[in-house]
């Protein structure tokens, strides 16, 4: 094992612990800092799971998108992987915002689900990176797989931003965001309740790079694995 | 002028391969009969508006029975290793994707011209003085639907799974256009003028300009060896 090697590991490991910690710190924020909600009660606590997972789910899908294209552009198998663990782990957030949004609902609307346009895009959103996850199971491994996957990496992102305007005029129940009001950010929130979210905000996305680093690490170690058997 | 030369010889490749078989349009025109039949049995219309539900239903079958023509489009091409022979020919790679779009949306058009009248029947709506508007939502929403279909069958052609991977693909990115089409042609039916549908009619159009653009950059990375 080289340096670079050992300096990677040691950094992945560092930010093993500062997840770890972070996690632990957002915990204790949500459950015991942040007061409890007037109107909605002890149920609003899963805002601050809810909000950071939609927030990464985006975040991982518009990752696949750049790499995507950079993938087109260079044909390097390096962003192939980072679009695909991306695509991965968008999927596993945006499952988590499917699942939170309608405990939250079910409570406050009386309803699991309702054809809101947030909702509904949430949906197609989680429709159309299975769908990606799919074709790449589904293809034939090597360059054909790489190019597939990154021409739908784009289209769906495109996809995505006509499906929000589309549903947008279609139907529109959910709570107005509450970070962003017409009055500043955050003005419809206590203080405390806007560092617990940032709190939370940050152990999640940590938790993101925590899991691209080792999901990377994975196929790299599958490619390795491959090339050895191509050897023998 | 080449570039539209070589299109034009791929629509003409297509149609002529399709009237002497005559397999996709016959497979497409019954499958989209056989849909609202099917709705019609499944919705009771004595107790709900046809109005109300005849858009959607009408979309559901342009939807499924398109989704089987472009299924064969490339599924053709790959069958006797024609698509190789097509990459071969001397001609830009995007004339191909274009080529096989308009050919699929020419039967695609064929089809719903047979279906409306059908449908009208069924469902005993009126369309009188609005038939150019409708026609023009009809037009524009299908072409978005076979420029993105066509795209992802290309793809799908060649994935092991072939049938069941271009819906996957295509319906949860086809939804701007369903709502937008079912929405204009639901008011258009009601009686309304084309006024009341400029938003969803302009977003069809966004729709179309962007997977035009979107299709003609990422086609030649999809059949590239």
């Amino acid at each position: 094992m080289n340096l670079s090697e050992t300096g990677k590991e040691g950094v992945s490991r560092f930010l093993g612990w500062l997840t770890f910690v972070m996690v632990l710190v957002a915990l204790i924020f949500i459950f015991l800092y942040a007061p409890t909600e007037k109107e909605e009660g002890v149920v609003q606590r899963i805002m601050y799971f809810h909000i950071p997972s939609a927030w990464l789910a985006f975040f991982a899908f518009f990752v696949v998108f750049i790499t995507s294209i950079l993938f087109l552009l260079n044909k390097d198998r390096k962003w192939d992987i980072i679009a695909h663990s991306s695509a991965e782990i968008g999927v596993i957030f945006c499952s988590l915002t499917l699942i939170t949004g309608p405990i939250w609902g079910k409570s406050i609307w009386g309803a699991w689900w309702v054809w809101d346009a947030r909702l509904t895009l949430t949906l197609i959103l989680w429709l159309i990176y299975v769908a990606y996850l799919m074709l790449r199971t589904h293809t034939n491994e090597g360059s054909q797989r790489a190019r597939y996957a990154a021409v739908l990496g784009i289209v769906g992102f495109f996809g995505v931003i006509l499906n929000h305007f589309s549903v947008l005029w279609w139907r529109t129940f959910h709570p107005k965001p509450k970070m962003l009001d017409m009055k500043g950010i955050g003005s419809g929130l206590d203080p405390s309740m806007i560092v617990t979210l940032m709190v939370s905000l940050t152990a999640f996305t940590l938790l993101y790079f925590l899991l691209m680093g080792q999901r990377i690490l994975l196929e790299k170690m599958r490619d390795e694995v491959e090339e050895i058997k191509k050897r023998l | 002028m080449r570039f539209l030369k070589d299109i034009w010889a791929i629509v003409q490749k297509d149609i002529v391969s399709e009237l002497r078989t005559r397999e996709i349009f016959s497979s497409m025109f019954i499958f989209a009969l056989l849909v609202i039949i099917i709705f019609i049995f499944a919705i009771d219309l004595s107790e709900v508006r046809g109005i109300d539900v005849a858009p959607g239903i009408l979309w559901v079958a342009f939807i499924f029975s398109g989704t089987i023509g472009l299924n064969r489009s490339f599924l053709f091409e790959k069958e006797n290793n024609c698509l190789e022979g097509l990459l071969l020919s001397p001609m830009d790679r995007s004339a191909i994707y274009f080529g096989k779009m308009l050919g699929n949306l020419i039967f695609m058009i064929v089809m719903e011209a047979f279906t409306l009248p059908i449908f009208i029947i069924f469902f005993n709506v009126s369309i009188s003085g609005r038939i150019l508007p409708l026609i023009l939502i009809i037009f524009l929403s299908t072409l978005g639907f076979v420029l993105l279909g066509t795209l992802l069958s290309s793809m799908s052609a060649s994935v092991k799974t072939r049938d069941i991977m271009l819906p996957v693909l295509l319906y949860p990115l086809i939804v701007p256009v369903i709502i937008a089409a079912v929405k204009s042609t639901g008011v258009l039916l009601e009686g309304k003028s084309l006024e009341g549908v400029m938003h969803w009619l302009k977003l069809i159009i966004v729709f179309d300009i962007i997977f035009l653009a979107v299709s003609f950059m990422t086609f030649d990375y999809i059949v590239e060896e």
